[in-house]
């Protein structure tokens, strides 16, 4: 364990009523760090928090805090703060008294009490709402709220689950960069929950994708994105064409029938993997220019980008192109090494990264590799 | 008229005729003698009870803060259980209710009395028994057993509407098992605490059943003075009335007092 570690869970298992919900769960968190628990909904990123701040006593495994082992370590004396995924403010106190409490309870003087509270309203951009009653505050303003009394105790470690959920998209936009802001110039660390994946690309220094009470990866926003683990990862974090490919040997993959050249390497001969193509990094070219040519199926514009279905001889890919290509034209694609990301199968392998759902044409998905192994086409690594 | 106020007709006229008129004809007798001349005789009179006042008053209050104390961690334990658990739990603290009044204080009388089960439980260990039927004691154990559901009631219907994650949020600002009830569960149920002292305290002070099967009759209470000047040997409706307007105004001050506690606890709560 390095010196800077302060949270530092090892082999945590939880289960409720005779269920697994965080199955041998690992994670260790520097000082000053924003960590990201995303993952689908049920996964246990609420129950990984609550671990973390004493309202779950691990079945087995242990949490160590800046070194020291908590597991029995009541939530009061951690020194942690939580906000919580509904807020819970206390519905009898005023903004200020919500913000003052933790530091009431620890016998602060009025003066001090005062100043502090002031200046974390100020912080959360609430001067002026120090008597109103927090029923009747806007969604956005309860959550600000909820900030400021977490920050109030001078954390080491702020807790935030799902703090924006319940916000507009605009407001949601607008907190995440002040939370960012907060954190960096606080320098404490965060452990932030959400389901969104965006939020949880722009916001983090690390990034933990999780399923099923398992963490799936642990990353850099760029490397859970450019590198997933598995088809799990590659699919929840973006969108994904996700293919069944043979690796030939080192930086060269092939599927559809056809070799292409790639980045990784280290894989055993012939080993059959995952490989993920993200429906950004497609290039359309004419179609006599293209490694493959499919058939347009459908598009639908996103504002920024056309999300175009493209038929590759049964096989739907999800490309995104600021051109408009109509249903029914012909396109070709390229696909340079960088575009090409392999996974090793795993258990998430083919229930992923397709779009054959898009078409009404199911059947013909049913296995992708069937009709391809006798296209036989020309190698073609560039 | 707008329909809301021809809604509300038949309430008015409800409270006409059994609120307000009953209340101004006990004002009116408490404020008249027999041949219906005005006199403040009936309410001097009172003076003459003031000790029975006191001790039903006294008696009333340590029955109500019996079921308090009970019934406080009852409610809450109640209120944090599942939902079916819960609404098995809040039958059986009404079940007691559906008996019959006099029937359930009788049962007390053969518990408490000096050859009743509590008595030859004692003998059964070979112990002195203990006199406790016809005492003060009796009757405050026939209050608070009779009255306690109308405590855990309301408290329990407070203390559900209090969300978990807000206690959790105490204890995560750092508050421990104590600080949570002071600060937190104690302003939010406040308004259960009121009412279920209503519910106690007003039927305990003016009981004459309970006084008259436990207490052995031995000390008449308040109640007991009214009851037998209404419908008992020494009929005075002039006194009785009397009586019945001042034991309001008792009860109405205690309210108020307590109203206000409340007020306070609710507002300030913090600082204690
Ligand atoms: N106290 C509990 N008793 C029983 N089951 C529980 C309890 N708390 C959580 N669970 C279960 O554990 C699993 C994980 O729950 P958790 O709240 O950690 O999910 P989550 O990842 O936070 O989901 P969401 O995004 O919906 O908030 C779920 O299946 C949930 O039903
Ligand atoms: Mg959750």
């Amino acid at each position: 364990m390095s010196v800077d570690t302060i949270i530092d869970l090892k082999n945590i298992v939880v289960s409720f009523d005779g269920e697994t919900v965080l199955d041998d769960l690992s994670l260790s968190i520097r000082n000053g760090e924003f960590v990201t628990l995303l993952g689908p909904s049920g996964c246990g990123k609420t129950t990984t928090l609550r671990i973390i701040g004493g309202f779950v006593t691990p079945d087995s495994g242990d949490v160590f805090f800046a070194g020291k082992r908590v597991n029995d370590l009541p939530p009061h004396k951690r020194q942690v703060n939580t906000i919580f995924q509904r807020y819970a403010l206390f519905p009898h106190l005023n903004v200020f008294e919500n913000v003052a409490f933790g530091m009431r309870l620890q016998k602060k003087k009025n003066a001090e009490i005062k100043e502090r509270v002031a200046e974390l309203l100020k912080l959360v951009n609430l001067k002026g709402f120090e008597n109103r009653r927090v029923h009747t505050l806007s969604g956005g303003q309860q959550q600000r709220v909820a900030i400021a009394r977490a920050l109030a105790n001078g954390p080491q470690v702020l807790l935030l689950d799902e703090p924006l959920a319940a916000l507009d998209l605009k407001l949601r936009k607008d907190m995440q960069l002040e939370l960012k802001k907060m954190q960096k110039s606080l320098g404490i660390t965060f452990i932030y929950v959400t389901h969104d994946q965006e939020e949880a690309l722009s916001m983090s220094d690390t990034v933990v994708v999780m399923n099923e009470g398992v963490i799936q990866q642990i990353g850099t926003p760029q490397d859970i994105y450019n590198e997933p683990k598995n088809a799990f990862v590659a699919d929840f974090i973006g969108e994904s064409n996700i293919l069944d490919g043979i690796m030939r040997a080192d930086f060269v993959v092939e599927f559809f029938g056809r070799k292409f050249a790639c980045l990784d390497r280290g894989f055993a001969p012939d080993e059959p993997v995952d490989v993920v193509i993200r429906p950004e990094d497609i290039d359309i070219v004419e179609p006599m220019k293209g490694h493959l040519t499919g058939k347009v199926t459908e598009v639908t514009f996103k504002g920024v980008h056309f999300e175009t279905i493209v038929d590759f001889k049964g096989f739907k890919w999800m490309i995104q192109t600021t051109d408009y290509y109509p249903v029914d034209s012909v396109i070709g694609i390229v696909l340079n090494p960088e575009d090409i990301h392999i996974m090793k199968k795993s258990e998430y392998s083919g229930l992923y990264g397709d779009y054959s759902s898009y078409s009404e044409e199911f059947d013909e998905l049913a296995d992708p590799t069937i009709d391809l192994t006798d296209e036989g086409g020309g190698e073609s690594v560039d | 008229m707008t329909k809301h106020k021809i809604a509300s007709l038949p309430f008015a006229v409800w409270m006409l005729i059994f609120t307000i008129l009953p209340l101004g004809m006990v004002i009116w007798f408490a404020f008249t003698d027999s041949k219906g001349t005005f006199t403040f005789d009936n309410i001097l009179k009172i003076a003459d009870f003031s000790e029975t006042f006191l001790i039903s008053i006294l008696l009333g209050a340590l029955a109500t803060l019996i079921c308090l104390v009970m019934a406080y961690p009852v409610a809450f334990i109640i209120s944090r259980t599942g939902e079916r658990v819960q609404q098995t739990l809040v039958m059986l603290t009404m079940m007691p209710m559906w008996m019959n009044f006099l029937l359930r204080t009788y049962a007390w009388m053969s518990i408490l009395e000096d050859k009743g089960f509590i008595n030859q439980f004692l003998g059964l260990l070979g112990m002195e028994p203990i006199h406790m039927i016809n005492t003060r004691f009796a009757v405050v154990v026939g209050m608070v057993y009779n009255f306690l559901p109308f405590m855990i009631i309301p408290l329990y219907s407070v203390m559900v509407k209090i969300d978990k994650s807000i206690i959790e949020a105490a204890e995560d600002l750092g508050s421990n098992g104590f600080q949570v009830f002071r600060r937190i569960l104690l302003p939010l149920s406040a308004p259960g605490i009121v009412t279920g002292i209503t519910m106690v305290f007003v039927p305990a002070v003016s009981t004459f059943v309970i006084s008259k099967l436990l207490g052995g009759g031995k000390e008449w209470l308040i109640g007991d003075f009214i009851e037998n000047y209404f419908i008992g040997t020494a009929k005075d409706y002039n006194i009785g009335s009397a009586l019945s307007l001042v034991l309001m105004v008792l009860i109405l001050l205690c309210m108020a007092v307590t109203g206000l506690v409340d007020r306070d606890e609710e507002k300030g709560g913090i600082g204690g």
